[in-house]
């Protein structure tokens, strides 16, 4: 019932056909019908391995399943639901995953450590620019450094932001490959166990984190966090930044001075933050592995926090854009990277708004604008409009 | 040849089929030494190789074709691009290829223990100059083209022996194309059809300061300058150095500099040897007769007619070949056998089976690789009950913290979920034990609910019950020491990837303390991540461990073994 009636099956067939839709010389008519999608039914039914070979017969098992949850995972070397019949024949080979979108999941929960304002799938107006400031960093890599154009981005429709890759060649990119693409993102070197979050090693930034950091972390940290996330208010919060500088004499000169001018006319957390920078970048301490410090705080407190499983593995399953969230009841809306700043998580149509606003179907609003490219048009052209008004009309 | 060892492989390929070619490979040796060592057989090790239509005229041997007299500079390390007609004789078929698997296995260990990038090129070095090394320069490429391609067609029949000699082959051509001189990598860089070009000296100039930034960003390389020579590449072709951001990419192309091309020719070599590993597979049967008719040399037969026996689960065949042998009965006599049992063969199950038939090259992969953990053996089932206990007593670290992590934070990721989930299932936790282990701990988290909805799934899936329906195996210490646990992650190694306090206190909770604990932080110092587990091993135990830790199943199993040998002594 959830995802049933607002589920833009024609849409999601046209974009998954990737126009192997049997209307193009030379397409491959068995494209769409090899795509893994799974259901999660209301009766706690978990339906893996579903294949649809036309946009009515996705419908039609949508209509019939009620499924709440739909998940889309690889396109096959054979049809998914037949999979057991070829691997009678002995070659467990023949049936594996042959193309799947890059995929990148980003969770505000796995921000805990770093926002004082929610935790666990929470989020409110101060932590939501961790996330985009992500889409912006992930973003403008995927479009500038590796050259892909058809990247959609969608509201998760609870604690965070997906993001497809559609390209041919993302596509078509080998476990390995993604490894590749996920590791280059990759700075937190640590994991629960180990102090040390991020790690900058080398004389100098790459092009690419040096870019992340200048144009989009610096100022979110600066101009944002600081004050909103009161990071330097409390001894408890500013002995965890003092941690990451490993030189212990500029620790304690330092919670010595902050410990002294308590009282400030100015916003204490901007002051004390100004007093490290000045302490790490200059005089004696400006030896390269301290003045790295401060880039390293940044980093840990803003650089984008990927689930590397989901973007290494091609046979990894994704909530399928434009579901409706089965706790919160919010559509899982595309976000315009070019505006990202204007989305508000708190203001996204539930079904509820939603079913309110439907005269026909809403998401006629998207089909009839997104003729050609359906990704950019999602992107870029009606979706804008709609997400700047804050409701889907 | 001892009748006790052939009656052993009656009786255990009937009850437990996976321990056949350990068995049969110690049988094999007799073979050799009574009745093949006298005979004169050989075989030619184009036949190794698959052949499609088109490549049955090339006649190309590598190794050949670039010795040339007039250019000294050119390499003899081969691309393994097609198995030449060499011909081999059968004793070196087995002997050369153990030679090269002692050489990957050394790699392998050198890699988990985490030797660095000289070390290795040291270890690389000697071990290829003690096992492959000869006076004779053409015996030396010889032995390396054969050994190659023998061990292509023990190693292609599963993807994880396939993962596994990839990674180790392609490491080893790392290690000799490195060493190689550069006019020489050219050309061997020529040989391979890159998918490069060189970068012009105008575009160079414009992005020169985006790559000397990121050649200041890499401690120890060099920054470009005017006749410094780049190559532009899509980036999915040097995934590493993507990975490592060691490259400056932009708009989809990586630029890589003339030191870096390592990269771009392994990845080459890696991805044409997983191609050729896949189709050998697909042809292993027709590869595997093919020798054997032409042959027709005891052993062959032999082993086929076991490997026949073994798959149709007839043990009348299995007596018969074995009084044939006992008897010494003649190769022809013998050969109606395996004639009678191959029709017997095909009539029935060959399709499904034919994938399982090389016991020969399973017997080789058996006996390097280390005994299969995929099913508890030692020690049984063992219950929910036991495992606090168990858990106390025989667990190494890695399992420990898990556990641990999971009874106090009634959660764990996926990737500990599936690092201590299938520890547990080689320990001999039954499946439903497993499903009601988990839910206890993740119902209090996130319900009973949707632990059902959301993790039962992996956990049968993990036992095989779901999905691709394989069984799947406890994961190995290499594979744990290389894993990249992020935020909120607690699988891996400790040993690796615990900080060094972290690391303190833990070993510290396991009983260990004093000089002992020093010496296992000297080993974590040097990155000898098993050989810390082993120290930590032996101060838990009071005993020692020679073999060393390579498995956490292996731990569990050794720890069970002393602490049962203290409980009979009290008795
Ligand atoms: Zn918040």
């Amino acid at each position: 019932m959830v995802a049933g009636r607002l589920f833009p099956h024609a849409d999601i067939f046209k974009w998954m056909s990737y126009g192997n839709d049997g209307k193009h010389p030379g397409c491959d008519n068995s494209y769409f019908g090899r795509r893994e999608f799974s259901f999660t039914l209301d009766n706690d039914i978990y339906l893996r391995f579903q294949s649809f070979n036309s946009a009515s017969e996705l419908e039609n098992a949508i209509k019939e399943k009620c499924p709440f949850k739909i998940d889309i995972g690889p396109v096959y070397s054979v049809d998914p639901a037949k999979r057991h019949a070829y691997a009678q024949g002995g070659d467990n080979n023949v049936f594996s995953p042959v193309e799947r979108e890059l995929i990148f999941d980003i969770d505000i929960s796995d921000y805990d450590d770093v926002r004082y304002c929610c935790s666990g799938a929470d989020v409110c107006l101060q932590c939501w620019p961790l996330m985009t400031a992500a889409i912006k960093v992930i973003d403008t890599a995927l479009r500038d450094d590796f050259g892909f154009s058809h990247i959609l981005w969608v509201y998760s429709g609870r604690r965070g932001v997906h993001c497809w890759v559609c390209d041919g060649k993302a596509r078509r990119l080998t476990n390995e490959q993604r490894g590749a693409v996920a590791d280059y993102f990759r700075v937190y070197k640590g994991n629960e166990n180990s102090n040390k979050k991020v790690s900058l090693p080398g004389p100098v930034l790459h092009p690419f984190l040096a870019r992340s950091y200048t144009d989009i972390l610096r100022e979110l940290f600066e101009e944002k966090l600081l004050s909103s996330q009161q990071i330097f208010s409390t001894e408890e919060r500013y002995e965890k930044i003092l941690s990451m500088i490993p030189d212990e004499s500029v620790t304690s000169e330092l919670r010595g001075k902050w410990q002294e001018n308590r009282r400030s006319s100015n916003d204490i957390n901007v002051s004390r933050w100004e007093l490290l920078k000045h302490m790490l970048q200059s005089g004696k301490n400006k030896a390269q592995g301290l003045r790295r410090c401060v880039e390293e705080i940044v980093f840990a407190f803003t650089y984008p926090r990927l689930d590397m499983e989901v973007s290494k593995h091609m046979n990894h399953l994704l909530k399928a854009p434009f579901c409706v969230h089965p706790k919160t009841g919010r559509v899982c809306i595309p976000i315009d990277p070019q505006n990202c700043d204007e989305f508000d998580p708190t203001t996204v149509p539930t079904l509820s708004e939603v079913s309110m606003y439907m005269a026909d179907d809403y998401l006629l609003i998207c089909v009839t604008s997104c003729s050609g490219e359906l990704l950019q048009e999602l992107n870029t052209g009606c979706l804008r409009a709609d997400v700047g008004n804050g409701m889907l009309i | 040849m001892s009748h006790d060892a052939l009656s052993i492989s009656c009786m255990t390929c009937r009850a437990r089929e996976s321990s056949f070619p350990a068995i049969f490979l110690v049988w094999r040796a007799d073979i050799y030494k009574n009745l093949i060592g006298k005979k004169n057989s050989s075989i030619i090790v184009a036949e190794l190789a698959p052949h499609t239509d088109g490549e049955e005229m090339e006649i190309v041997r590598p190794h050949r074709a670039r010795t040339n007299h007039h250019n000294d500079a050119v390499s003899t390390l081969p691309l393994y691009r097609s198995a030449p007609s060499l011909e081999v004789r059968l004793e070196d078929f087995e002997l050369f290829a153990m030679d090269r698997l002692r050489v990957l296995k050394g790699i392998s260990d050198g890699l988990s223990r985490g030797k660095k990038p000289e070390e290795m090129e040291k270890l690389v070095k000697d071990l290829w100059k003690a096992n492959m090394g000869h006076q004779d320069a053409s015996e030396v490429v010889n032995k390396d083209i054969i050994s190659h391609f023998v061990l292509r067609l023990v190693y292609c029949r599963t993807e994880d022996l396939r993962k596994w000699f990839l990674s180790m082959e392609t490491a080893l051509f790392r290690h000799r194309f490195g060493r190689e001189r550069s006019d020489a990598q050219r050309a061997l860089m020529a040989e391979f059809d890159l998918p490069c070009k060189p970068v012009s000296s105008a575009e160079f100039e414009n992005l020169k300061e985006k790559l000397s930034q990121v050649a200041r960003s890499i401690i120890g390389q060099q920054t470009p300058t005017a006749d410094s020579i780049y190559y532009k590449v899509p980036f999915e072709e040097v995934p590493e150095l993507v990975a490592g951001r060691r490259v400056f990419i932009h708009k989809g192309y990586a630029y890589v500099a003339m030191n870096q091309v390592v990269s771009l020719v392994v990845t080459q070599f890696r991805s044409n040897l997983s191609k050729a590993l896949i189709l050998t597979n697909r042809f292993s049967f027709k590869i595997f007769t093919s020798i054997m008719f032409r042959l027709s040399a005891l052993v062959f037969l032999i082993s086929f007619l076991y490997a026949l026996s073994e798959v149709m689960h007839d043990f009348v065949l299995v007596l018969c070949a074995t009084k044939c042998i006992i008897a010494n009965t003649n190769i022809y006599k013998l050969s109606s056998v395996v004639a009678f049992a191959y029709r017997k063969w095909t009539s029935t199950i060959r399709e499904q089976e034919k994938d399982r038939l090389t016991p020969i090259v399973e017997a080789l992969c058996t006996s390097y690789l280390g005994p299969d953990y995929s099913r508890p053996k030692e020690f049984g089932e063992i219950s929910i009950n036991d495992l606090d206990q168990l858990a106390e007593s025989s667990f190494p670290l890695c399992m420990r913290h898990l556990f641990v992590k999971l009874r106090e934070d009634h959660h764990l990721k996926h990737g500990g979920r599936m690092q201590l989930g299938l520890f547990l299932k080689g320990v001999g936790l039954k499946l439903e034990d497993a499903l009601a282990f988990w839910k206890a701990e993740f119902s209090q988290k996130v319900g009973a609910e949707r632990f059902d909805k959301e993790y039962a799934y992996s956990i049968r899936h993990n036992y095989g019950r779901e999905g691709k329906r394989t069984d799947y195996t406890p994961y190995s210490c290499q594979k744990i020491i290389s894993s990249t646990p992020g935020v909120g992650d607690h699988h891996g190694c400790p040993y690796r990837h615990f900080s060094e306090e972290n690391l303190r206190a833990a070993i510290g909770r396991m009983g260990v303390g004093g000089r002992a604990i020093e010496d296992v932080m000297d080993k974590v110092r040097n990155r000898h991540y098993q050989l810390a587990c082993t120290l930590t091993f032996e101060a838990v135990h009071g005993s020692s461990c020679d073999a060393g830790i390579n498995h956490p199943n292996q731990y569990l199993n050794d720890s069970q073994k002393i602490l049962q040998a203290k409980v009979n002594a009290a008795l």
